[in-house]
């Protein structure tokens, strides 16, 4: 039977030298590569120890928070459904260059899911087909969850958004 | 005078003003624009326990041009105020709002980017109700202080 340590033994074997950081909280087992090597990460996982799923993508804001090198992380949760097995690869992004390979053609969930990403922390995704808002309005300046970002700003929004209306190009 | 004569059938002398809101209170005609919580307490409010039939405002319909009476239920989001005016603007005159719920009313606990502090930013409310989410008898309580205003009001102050 494969464990959470097993994969993270598997994933620190492969990228030896490469891998950023690796840590576990409450048995939870998480490790952080460079955005080079998110792709190389995610079909290692997939393709080498079954994990069919990603669940979700998530993004961090660590400003001042500590002394990391990097300001933001970009979280991928994985599940094997055949081991009952979850995984998570953080990628490190940097202020200065904050863009990350998209994988929306790996799972198709991850267009919307980088949509997010990109609305609230600005991180960008390359080779994204379709990278709006997806949930703050069309006319909002800025990214929400950024740490910097003034908690009490309001932006109002002087017309019904157009995002509000289905695009249909996606679902086909 | 000789009227009799001309009086065939009974009548009874009133001013306009009180027919003309007797008639608009009795018979409001409600657009739910439910949003969160509230809106499944309203159903409360619609169903037998509660029933605002009683007030005769049980019409609930789906289209802002058949309605006079806006029950906005729930948080209102940056991205739906335009929507939330535009139906504003398609109900026609007369027309009064409530506002159901601290979200409607105050932005409730959603002090943050996406939610818009209190409805009065974006149209007129007639009515506030208190509570997360209100009691049906909040409800029918602000209806029955819509009934009070409309009796107070002028025929002719809407156009």
């Amino acid at each position: 039977m494969m464990t959470e340590a097993d994969v993270a033994t598997r994933v620190q074997a492969h990228f030896g030298g490469r891998v950023l950081e690796a840590g576990a909280f409450r048995g939870q087992h998480t490790i952080t590569l460079a955005p080079t090597d998110l792709r190389e990460a995610l079909l290692f996982l997939r393709d080498e120890l079954g994990f069919e799923w990603l669940m979700d993508i998530g993004g961090v804001d660590y400003l001042g928070y500590d002394e990391r090198d990097w300001r933001f992380e970009v979280v991928y949760a994985m599940l094997s459904m055949q081991h009952n097995v979850r995984f998570r690869i953080k990628v490190a992004v940097s202020e200065a260059n904050s863009s990350v390979p998209s994988v929306w053609d790996l799972w198709a969930i991850a267009n919307w899911e980088e949509r997010e990403v990109w609305d609230m922390y600005g991180i960008v995704f390359e080779n994204h087909p379709n990278l709006r808002r997806i949930l703050c309005h069309d006319e909002f300046v800025g990214h929400a969850l950024r740490k910097d970002y003034p908690i009490t700003r309001r932006q109002k929004l002087s017309a019904p958004s157009e995002n509000i209306l289905c695009d249909r190009s996606e679902i086909a | 005078m000789g009227l009799e004569s001309h009086v065939t059938q009974p009548f009874l002398a009133t001013r306009m003003d009180e027919v003309i809101n007797w008639g608009r209170k009795y018979s409001m005609w409600p657009m739910p624009f439910g949003t969160a919580c509230c809106a499944i307490e309203f159903m409360g409010v619609v169903s037998s326990r509660f029933d605002i039939s009683r007030f005769g405002a049980e019409l609930v319909r789906f289209s802002p041009r058949q309605a006079d009476l806006l029950l906005v239920m729930g948080t209102i989001t940056q991205k739906q105020a335009p929507v939330l005016k535009q139906i504003y603007d398609q109900m026609p005159n007369p027309k009064w709002v409530l506002s159901m719920g601290a979200c409607a009313s105050t932005g409730g606990f959603y002090d943050n980017y996406t939610t818009v502090q209190g409805i009065d930013e974006i149209i007129p409310v007639d009515v506030y109700v208190a509570g997360c989410p209100p009691r049906p008898e909040n409800v029918i309580g602000a209806v029955v202080k819509i009934m009070e205003k409309i009796d107070r009001e002028k025929a002719a102050d809407w156009r």
